[in-house]
């Protein structure tokens, strides 16, 4: 059995195969507030009283926070007063973004299922857990009985071996796989990453790595917890020597450079020397893919006691507010306050299109998020390239697409 | 009137991420996929259908996608295949969706629609579709309309 069958079989209760339609209990839900309110509604009219439980029933302000206008500080209103009468937490304004907040939190552990009303929960496969994204009624339907049906998907395995270059970092390998894969290669199949490349890589890293699941289709991606570091005790579930795979990838990525995604599909990626000196008006670093201590800390090694180009912009939205202490703490946030950064409330940030850094007709921004589709920061006539933190610190400081190499030792 | 898009259109091409904090429906679909085809909310009709191509719906898990689609007042959506989120959404909210594999509908073909069937005949090019079969807990969940009423009658998922 693969990890998914494994983790699924042990919910509920017998072995199940690719293909079983199966009605599974959760270990966890969680809503934010893009897809809370509609799940509030629809929970109310299918007559949901009481949520299953509410220690596992979480909501998140982390969308568009603080509210730019009344209609959404109405809808932050409504999912407060929804938590209240619920007795279930709400991380208020602030605190983070969704995935983050989950994990800091412990909402989610390994070899758990969890159901989150946002594309990107499969962010927590780094921890061992089968996680996938639903919509809002399906959300609402979850904190109602506690159950989902799901498909059991297939598995496809990504094997990584070699060790990542200087300057090269989780985020070009998931950029560099999103590519190989394509936007669609793991619609409904679940992904996992095995393999040394990966069996060195911090919490954040794989985080980031099982984040873009959602940038190929992926139903979840779960990483192998081989090399897997949690401050508490687990027990980490692997597949079986003779699991059955739908597809199996093999990567030696030892020699893999810097990775961009150009606009406007995230699986259009190559190698950052094919666009470097594109210029750029806007930096942006945050969100759940790479919004976390370490993303943070390689643009700072980048920019310590450098001042970022005249006329470009740069933006940063730590993961959380644990992030943005910690960043704090350990004189991260001075260095890129220096450099020339301008530090937003955590939360999803610009990534949305929603405020808090709309670009501008024709201009070109860098990001450090996961999707760079037409109009995803709000404005269907500027082009957003992704990459990792230290790239596009770099590219903040020469004010073009630049490969951040020769400032990290 | 059939409309007809290509590969790939991800939500934020359906209702991009600005208009999406809202339970007001109407205000959905006056900006459904305005950054595709600026004209689509002008010009569909109730009964219209809309045709894409391969992995429809790819990117966020808002409902407030097929939400848009459905009150414009659109029948059906037929595409090559979905994206996971996006199909389960459909169905949730009682949007019909059908899968009918590689296809070569054109703007402004006749299609005659058989959803309980997912059976897609071109009257123009003279092609007949099968769409592919869902689960039979989608079928019992389309059937009731959606998802809220399925557990309004029901309670709890029956398979």
């Amino acid at each position: 059995m693969t990890i998914s069958d494994k983790i699924l079989s042990n919910h509920v209760g017998k072995k199940v195969v690719p293909g079983d339609v199966i009605i599974c209990p959760v270990d966890g839900v969680m809503a934010t507030d893009t897809t809370g309110p509609l799940a509030i509604k629809a929970f109310r009219e299918m007559g949901g009283t009481q949520v299953f439980d509410p220690a596992k029933c979480a909501l998140i302000l982390d969308h568009a926070v603080p509210p730019p206008n009344e209609r959404i500080a109405n809808l932050h209103k409504m999912m407060r007063s929804f938590a209240k009468e619920q007795d279930m937490r709400l991380f208020e304004i602030g605190e983070g973004i969704c995935h983050q907040v989950m994990v800091e939190h412990e909402y989610v552990k390994p070899g758990d299922v969890f159901v989150g009303a946002d594309s990107h929960t499969p962010t927590y496969g780094a921890l061992n857990a089968f996680a996938c994204g639903v919509g809002s009624t399906d959300l609402a339907a979850t904190m109602m009985t506690g159950k989902i049906w799901l498909k059991v998907p297939h598995s496809i395995k990504i094997k990584c071996q070699g060790k990542l270059q200087k300057g090269v970092s989780a985020k070009d390998l998931i950029l560099y796989l999103v590519g190989q894969l394509t936007i669609s290669g793991a619609t409904y199949q679940a992904i996992e990453f095995e393999g040394e490349t990966f069996e060195s890589m911090t919490l954040a890293s794989r985080m980031t790595i099982a984040n873009m699941v959602a940038e190929m289709g992926g139903k979840t991606g779960i990483v192998n917890p081989k090399g897997l570091l949690l401050d508490y005790e687990y027990e980490g579930i692997e597949p079986d020597k003779d699991a059955k795979y739908l597809k199996t990838y093999e990567f030696d990525v030892a020699d893999l450079e810097p990775q961009i995604s150009a606009p406007e599909s995230p699986d259009n990626v190559s190698n950052l020397s094919n666009h470097h000196g594109v210029k750029i008006d806007y930096a942006f670093i945050g969100t759940c893919c790479n919004g976390r201590l370490e993303d943070l800390q390689s643009a700072a090694k980048v920019l310590k006691g450098k001042r970022i180009k005249s006329g470009v912009r740069f933006l940063i939205a730590p993961a959380s507010k644990g992030t943005l202490l910690d960043a704090m703490n350990d004189g991260t946030l001075q260095t890129l306050i220096e450099a020339g950064a301008s530090i937003i409330t955590p939360g999803c940030g610009p990534c949305v299109g929603t405020h808090q850094g709309v670009p501008g007709n024709d201009e070109v921004v860098i990001s450090a998020a996961n999707r760079n589709f037409k109009g995803r920061m709000g404005n269907p006539n500027s082009n957003i390239y992704l990459a990792a933190p230290a790239t596009v610190a770099a590219s903040a400081l020469h004010g073009e697409i630049t490969a951040p190499d020769m400032y990290l030792t | 009137m059939t409309f007809v898009y290509g590969d790939n259109i991800d939500t934020d091409r359906i209702i991009p991420g600005k208009y999406t904090k809202t339970l007001d429906l109407d205000h959905l679909a006056d900006h459904v996929l305005e950054d595709l085809d600026p004209t689509f909310s002008k010009r569909v009709k109730a009964g219209d259908i809309l045709v894409a191509g391969e992995n429809f719906g790819c990117g966020s898990s808002r409902e407030q996608a097929p939400l848009a689609l459905k009150q414009t007042g659109l029948s059906v959506i037929i595409a090559s295949d979905y994206a996971r989120i996006f199909y389960r959404n459909a169905i949730n909210i009682g949007l019909p969706v059908l899968e009918i594999g590689p296809h070569d509908i054109e703007n402004g073909d006749d299609l005659q629609v058989d959803i309980a069937e997912g059976v897609v005949v071109n009257n123009t090019s003279g092609k007949k579709y099968q769409a592919v079969k869902m689960p039979q807990v989608m079928i019992d969940i389309l059937a009731e309309g959606g998802l809220v009423s399925y557990l309004r009658k029901n309670k709890q998922y029956k398979v």
